[in-house]
């Protein structure tokens, strides 16, 4: 026969089961219904939605990136690089300045190319809207995205044509401001700071190696590489460049640089014919590297 | 409707009364300015701290014919412990704790080695990034991620001029560091209102305190930190010592 209390107590019990589950059915979805789930992104004439992402990401990056995003997905174990945590807004390949957030653009052509050296493949296959909508749920996760505009974007002259002034400009630059002390001087990535290097999650990480990789982390081009040293890779030890070198400047260090990887191209011509050697960091600044 | 209006009255009259108290205590009274000032001790050994090997930059090895130290824990002669932050943690009134020191803090690359090694600073304080080595420093500050403040990493060849940038938010404490020479450390403690850091004596000083009680605390990168309640009365400063126990 039930008595008052174990009506009571019955009551009670499924009021504690209910509230127990709308608890977990909110931690659950607050995240989706979160404001942020309304995060677009622009690219060119695109606009991608973060509601339309969501299953593309379900599909392709939640394996390695992480149901929230934070680089904890259940491949995360096994790689190395780590996967991206997107929730902290920190940006490897990026048009702007250190310390911002990088422009729709610099997701949108991040996800196409992959990033070399990473298990970040190429996503060039899917279309550009699916493109645009992943980026807009990508940025959802951080909620800096809602809350800051992304840096500046670097503006890139043309590229002059390569000469042989150039390239040994470009040695200079790369002896000033001292690439060599992790990239070392001929860009084996064996200069003298080059074995303590850690990132920002005190991992150790290597720096780029010229003389053996063809391709960068964030892109393969000139204009790719001139980037990369202007603005930095934030989360890494690789530093801004931006307010140390001029824009006519940079594109002889690009030359150089591109006379150190093992392609043939018209700046590795240009430095076999004038014997160019690699700098010798004790000689006083005036000494030139040519014979 | 006539009691409507009496309450929209009543109501106008105490909102009235109300930001007139409001506007009475942002008011602060310069004359009546305090300081809080004290000793930190340091109590028991010291510990060891390592010479620095800067072999592998030729350029920072020779600025050091005895070489420099680690500076974890820096005292002087007589106990005192060096390098403490001491600040307002609880109790300042917002008119003080948004006072913005115009004068800005300096943070030099000199000897291949921070000065300071620890700065204090108030949020949105100037801080004004000098490179005085014949060599090529990145400035890498890593503040809390996914915290109020956002970290970057800038080149400073030889020869550039200084920069400025601040801080958007409190933190105790930003670490910093240099990738290229990975014995360079610091800390920027950023903070609301008054901040003394402590010299190897151990003495420090807050200044324009306003009178009240208030929470101190002290931080150390070593020791951690201590509190103390204090009262700054007008024209009376106020003092506060500290010590922390070498482990």
């Amino acid at each position: 026969m039930r008595t008052r209390s174990t009506t009571w107590s019955l009551l009670l019990a499924v009021a504690v089961v209910l509230a127990f589950s709308a608890a977990c059915w909110a931690q659950v979805t607050q995240y989706d219904e979160d404001q942020r789930m309304n995060m677009e992104s622009h690219i060119g004439k695109l606009t991608g939605h973060a509601k339309d992402g969501a299953p593309l990401y379900k599909r392709f990056c939640i394996g390695c990136h992480g149901p929230i995003g934070d680089g904890e997905g259940e491949n995360a174990q096994w790689i190395d690089p780590k996967p991206r945590n997107f929730t902290l807004g920190i940006f490897k390949c990026r048009s702007t300045p250190t310390g911002t957030l990088p422009t729709d653009e610099d997701l949108y052509n991040t996800i196409g190319r992959g990033l070399v050296s990473s298990n970040m493949p190429r996503w060039f296959p899917l279309t550009d809207q699916d493109r645009a909508d992943l980026i807009a749920y990508v940025k959802h996760f951080s909620p800096r995205f809602a809350k800051e505009k992304p840096g500046a974007a670097l503006e890139i002259p043309p590229e002059p044509p390569v000469t042989a002034e150039r390239v040994q400009a470009g040695q200079q630059v790369f002896k000033r401001v001292e690439c060599w002390k992790c990239h070392g001087v001929e860009g084996r990535a064996n200069g003298p700071s080059s074995d303590t290097l850690t990132d920002d999650f005190n991992r150790p990480i290597k720096p780029f190696n010229f003389h053996d990789e063809t391709r960068f982390k964030c892109g393969e081009t000139d204009r790719d590489l001139y980037r990369i040293f202007m603005t930095g890779l934030d989360g890494t030890p690789m530093p801004s460049f931006g307010d140390n070198i001029k824009p006519d400047e940079a594109w002889d260090l690009v030359m150089y640089l591109r006379s150190l990887q093992p392609m043939n191209t018209p700046e590795k011509a240009i430095a076999k014919k004038l014997g160019l050697k690699p700098i010798n960091p004790n000689a006083p600044a005036a000494q030139s590297e040519t014979k | 409707m006539k009691s409507l209006y009496k309450s929209a009255a009543i109501l106008a009259v105490l909102v009235v009364v109300a930001l007139g108290l409001l506007s009475t205590g942002v008011h602060v009274n310069a004359a009546a300015e305090g300081k809080v000032s004290g000793t930190i001790k340091l109590e028991g050994t010291a510990p060891h701290m390592r010479p620095i090997d800067m072999s592998k930059d030729p350029t920072c090895a020779k600025q050091h014919p005895t070489p420099a130290r680690l500076e974890n824990v820096v005292t002087g002669p007589s106990g005192g412990l060096a390098n403490v932050v001491v600040y307002i943690s609880q109790g300042l009134p917002a008119s003080a704790a948004a006072i913005v020191p115009s004068k800005p803090i300096v943070w030099d690359q000199k000897g291949c080695m921070y000065q300071p090694h620890v700065a204090g600073m108030d949020v949105g304080q100037q801080l004004q990034v000098v490179n005085s080595d014949p060599t090529t420093h990145n400035i890498h500050p890593l503040p809390q991620m996914g915290g109020g403040n956002i970290g970057w990493n800038k080149s400073q060849p030889q020869g550039s001029p200084p920069f400025n940038t601040s801080w958007k938010s409190e933190e105790v404490a930003i670490p910093v560091k240099c990738n290229i020479h990975p014995w360079m450390h610091g800390y920027m403690v950023v903070v609301k209102g008054p901040y003394g850091v402590s010299d190897t004596s151990g003495s420090f000083t807050l200044d324009n305190v306003p009178p009240g009680t208030y929470t101190l605390t002290a931080w150390h990168e070593t020791y951690g930190t201590q509190t103390q309640k204090v009262t700054v009365a007008a024209g009376k400063p106020a003092t506060a010592s500290f010590t922390f126990k070498a482990k």
